[in-house]
């Protein structure tokens, strides 16, 4: 009712890939965390969270390229370029779209960065 | 619904003596309706036009204040060995700066400059809950001067505007400032959480017929963005002053290492808050700036998906970059790299829209007025912010600038390159809109030009002392270490900005009476607050006209024409009620024609007597916060009963063009609904922060549960069983009422009350009956706080849930009429999560840990 257009459409799919970036974020954020502090002497929880944080980053990279992909499909492929300003539907939709999908690329770019010091950092100390 | 604006039924050709004789009737009306009283009740105005004003007035002395108290600082800095001000006054002063300027100026300026133009640009009458917004504004007055005040009996904050235990903590080094703070901010806390919801209604429901999701002004998409930050990033702070206070007052051990509280929970709290807050202050002055580069460039802002693209970028993103303010904590150096990599990708929607800016501008034709210098003055110097933000942001680098001279000019060009000259270039441009009047360009451009030397001369010389290793906070310094003629030179750059705001401000208040007004629409500008006449009238706008394009007034034949001669929706106040239109969120079609509630002393007394509560407790005293307490129950009652959910004499209106819509809608086709829904989001996120705690403790401490001195699993499931029986039913009583059955539905009523008060009163059986000392240890502590927010939460449930009943027994909520019943029921649902995380927590996990 309340965030719904024509077609059962609401605006939540705006929201979705920074959506699964925060998640990501929380997620390798709290893994790595938890891992340092209940560390073991034999460095086997901060490899398991590493590899760990690795699988979320593509599981994410995952969701955020499929949640991109339906709003380069709602956008129209990029057959029509924007800047989707008329009062129609069909603009609406194409803008959200095109927002959706560029909002896929920023979120990606940062699960990426975020996701990379995985790959470097070998250790809790320093 | 297309052809609302020009072929309105049955109305008189224009320009006939008919037709000027219904439009001077309908002015009449609406004038009378949206009459701002005389005289004392003045004060009693909620219109937007009033209270908006009335905000941006007070966030502005405030901002003086502060400025004041910086230059106090600046003197005493000029010199090596300086004794003008004491050590501790000087605390106090920069304690006192950074906590007014962000507290009292940035947050609230942000809310008053849209509150007063948002329902103009939205071509609405007023926001959906105008009473509300006059309780955030006297909340505010309240809380500020009560915060501010405290200098002048030597007894302000003089912790740090961050408040760090254990220096806060300490009663014998912050006495009682520490206590203002915390309650004061608290309160005006509430403010801002009032105003996100009142924003992102306002934005998503109260458009003109036509505005789709893809054209509504930009300001509105960042309007959007910063309320739905704010819904996120005040609860943590508030559950962390939660914490804090409990401390203060009575002792429990949350941040005191030697009873295993840890310090660094306040910090991760605080900054949860404290890096979005940044966004929250540089996104709305963004939008300005959005909103006045079109205007100056005369055209189309170029690229409009890829602004909503930043706005809606950075405020995920922002998320993510608290712990760049505890590099320096010895945090694992993975964590430190998480945060360090979102602090550099945050770069990049802010960069986009920058370039937007910049291409929109060598797309048009250019007239530098101005609002203009003030703006491209601001980006400039936010984007040297911004550079030094990109190095900072690097962990080894802030490990040698951290808390020196270097951040405190990092963060000074960032807030007043983004946030400040926007705001003075926006005060520049919408002046006309509150005043009917222009401010002097020759005013303007002297003021601009004093203030941006002034800065730079001011603050750039910092970047070099923090370098050369002066530490941020001190009160003085040795001379011969190499920053002595710097920093004379930034105090007298920042008396050169301090002229620049002065002229400003002069610009501002002078008397005005025999200059001419403002033609209309002066900046030839697009969107459509713009319609407004100058003077302005306090209906907001005359009719609601249908909108075809981003920028009407440029697009739109015959806008302003149709919109005067009444020919679009509302155009008249037949029953003389306050009405504004309702449209739905993505494609904004009407789908109600809301009634507003008009000007009351309510939202006044019921901020004046909650804070009472907090400036009671302040003081501990225990007798006065319960009276003030009481008294506003009382009026928030009156207030509820008085002027919410009211039953309209008849189903729907004509509200013009024929078109009809109903004057009542409930459930989540309702904006009380969501209402209830935004602010419980926001509870639930205050919520998670102390769920967040308990775990925070768990990772710090090895067997952070103590064995056998928990709360036991009996209460805990207990108390969760009955509050989960209580949320059934209630969904129960929904379900009867609305199917006209009252006498079941009250009955579920009384029996889902008793059941949400037993189970709040079963979870406190758990520590209590344990014997849970919460001053021993910060475990006892935790559970406490966990099982009594729980507890006053299922209160709450109790009075709404008596509310209810007594409504229906008044005949105030029916089957049809039953806004009341839903909003609860949402409440509910909130409520049963609340139960189960909480005793799930204190109950469950001792056993599997």
């Amino acid at each position: 009712m309340f965030l719904h257009g024509a077609r059962n459409e609401t605006l939540w799919p705006l929201m979705g890939p920074p959506t699964v970036w925060a998640l990501h974020f929380a997620a390798v954020y709290g893994w790595a965390a938890v891992a340092c502090a209940k560390a073991t002497p034999d460095d086997s929880m901060f490899l398991a969270a590493r590899w760990g944080i690795g699988a979320l980053t593509v599981v994410a990279l995952a969701m955020i390229a499929y949640a991109g992909y339906r709003a380069w499909q709602i956008w129209g492929f990029g057959r029509f370029d924007p800047p989707h300003a008329a009062g129609t539907e069909t603009d609406r939709r194409r803008f959200l779209g095109f927002a959706t999908l560029l909002l896929a690329g920023l979120s990606a770019v940062s699960v990426i960065f975020v996701g990379l010091p995985a790959l470097f950092i070998a250790e809790c100390t320093w | 619904m297309t052809a609302t604006t020009d072929t309105a039924a049955g109305l008189p050709p224009p320009g006939s003596e008919a037709d000027l004789a219904r439009r001077r009737a309908q002015e009449e009306r609406l004038r009378k309706t949206w009459e701002t009283p005389k005289g004392i009740r003045y004060w009693t105005a909620v219109n937007n036009t009033e209270v908006g004003v009335w905000y941006t007035a007070t966030a502005f002395v405030f901002m003086l204040f502060a400025g004041l108290l910086a230059l106090l600082m600046r003197a005493q800095l000029a010199v090596p060995d300086n004794d003008l001000i004491s050590a501790d006054l000087y605390n106090q002063a920069f304690t006192l700066h950074g906590t007014v300027m962000m507290f009292l100026f940035a947050v609230p300026i942000f809310e008053a400059v849209a509150i007063v133009i948002l329902p103009q640009m939205l071509g609405a009458r007023d926001l959906p809950f105008p009473r509300l917004s006059a309780f955030g504004f006297w909340s505010f007055v309240l809380g500020g001067v009560f915060v501010c005040g405290s200098i002048f009996f030597n007894a302000a904050p003089n912790a740090g505007w961050f408040m760090y235990p254990p220096l806060a903590t300490d009663e014998e080094q912050s006495g009682i400032g520490a206590d203002i703070w915390l309650l004061g901010l608290s309160f005006i806390e509430v403010a801002s959480i009032a105003a996100a919801v009142e924003l992102i209604i306002g934005t998503l429901k109260c458009r003109p017929p036509g505005m789709r999701i893809n054209m509504i002004p930009l300001f509105a998409w960042y309007i959007l963005i910063v309320a739905g930050m704010i819904l996120f990033a005040f609860p943590p702070l508030i559950a962390g002053d939660i914490l804090f206070e409990m401390e203060r007052m009575f002792d429990w051990p949350f941040f005191d290492p030697e009873r295993r509280g840890d310090p660094l929970l306040w910090q991760h709290l605080f900054w949860i808050f404290g890096h979005p807050e940044v966004y929250i202050v540089f996104l709305p002055a963004i939008a300005l700036i959005a909103m006045i580069v079109p205007t100056f460039a005369q055209r189309p802002i170029v690229g409009y998906s890829w602004i909503v693209l930043a706005a809606v970028g950075t405020g995920f993103l922002s998320f993510g970059l608290w712990v760049h303010h505890m590099f320096a904590t010895g945090l694992p150096t993975i964590s430190l790299a998480f945060f360090s990599a979102a602090s550099e990708a945050v770069a990049i929607p802010t960069g986009v829209q920058i370039f937007v800016f910049i291409a929109t501008l060598l797309a048009g034709r250019v007239i530098f007025a101005v609002p203009m210098l003030f703006a491209t003055g601001g980006l400039a110097i936010f984007v040297i912010g911004g550079l030094t933000g990109v190095m900072v942001a690097l962990a080894p680098f802030d490990w040698q600038a951290h808390d020196t001279y270097f951040v405190v000019a990092h963060l000074h060009y960032v807030l007043i390159g983004g946030m400040l000259f926007p705001i003075v270039a926006g005060i520049y441009y919408f002046y006309p809109i509150t005043s009917g009047k222009m401010l002097s360009m020759r005013l303007g451009k002297i003021g601009f030009w004093l203030m941006f030397v002034g800065f730079n001369v001011g603050f750039l010389p910092m970047h070099f002392t923090g370098l050369r290793g002066m530490p941020r906070r001190v009160f003085t310094y040795p001379g011969g270490l190499g920053f002595d003629w710097l920093n004379m030179v930034s105090t007298v750059g920042a008396f050169v900005f301090a002229a620049g705001v002065g002229v400003v401000v002069w610009d501002v208040v002078r008397p005005k009476s025999r200059e001419p007004y403002a033609p209309r629409n002066p900046w030839n500008a697009g969107t459509l607050e713009w319609l407004t006449t100058m003077p302005g009238e306090n209906w907001g706008v005359r009719s609601v006209p249908f909108i075809t394009s981003r920028y009407p007034i440029w697009d739109q034949p015959n806008l302003i024409r149709d919109v005067d001669e009444g020919r679009g929706l509302l155009p008249d106040a037949e029953e003389m009620k306050r009405e504004t239109l309702v449209t739905s969120v993505l494609d904004a079609e009407p789908i109600q024609c809301l009634r507003v509630p008009g000007n009351a002393w309510s939202p006044m007394i019921a901020a004046f007597t909650l804070g009472g509560v907090f400036i009671a407790l302040t003081f501990k005293w225990w007798i006065p916060a319960l009276v003030s307490g009481v008294a506003f129950f009382c009026v928030l009652m009156f207030w509820l009963w008085t002027s919410t959910s009211l039953i309209p004499e008849k189903p729907e209106k004509d509200v013009g063009g024929g078109l009809v819509l109903p004057l009542y809608r409930s459930g989540p086709a309702s904006i009380g609904w969501w209402a209830m829904f935004i602010t419980m989001t926001g509870d639930a996120t205050a919520f998670a922060s102390l769920v967040f705690g308990y775990f925070f403790y768990w990772t710090v401490h090895a067997d952070f549960v103590i064995d056998g001195g928990g709360p036991g699993v009996l209460w805990p499931m207990i108390a969760m069983g009955l509050l989960l029986a209580s949320w059934a039913v209630t969904l129960l009583a929904r379900r009867w009422n609305s199917a006209d059955r009252p006498l079941p539905a009250r009955l579920a009523l009384v029996t889902a009350a008793v059941l949400a008060g037993a189970g709040g009163a079963a979870g406190l059986m758990g520590p209590y009956t344990h014997g849970m000392a919460p001053t021993t240890d910060v475990y006892p502590a935790i559970v406490w706080i966990l099982v009594i927010w729980t507890a006053i939460h299922a209160a709450v449930g109790v009075i709404m849930l008596l509310y209810c009943l007594a409504r229906s027994l008044a005949g105030r909520m029916t089957a049809v009429y039953d806004i009341d019943m839903r909003n609860v029921a949402l409440y509910a649902h909130f409520l049963a999560m609340t139960a189960v995380v909480t005793f799930a927590v204190v109950g469950l996990f001792p056993l599997i840990n």
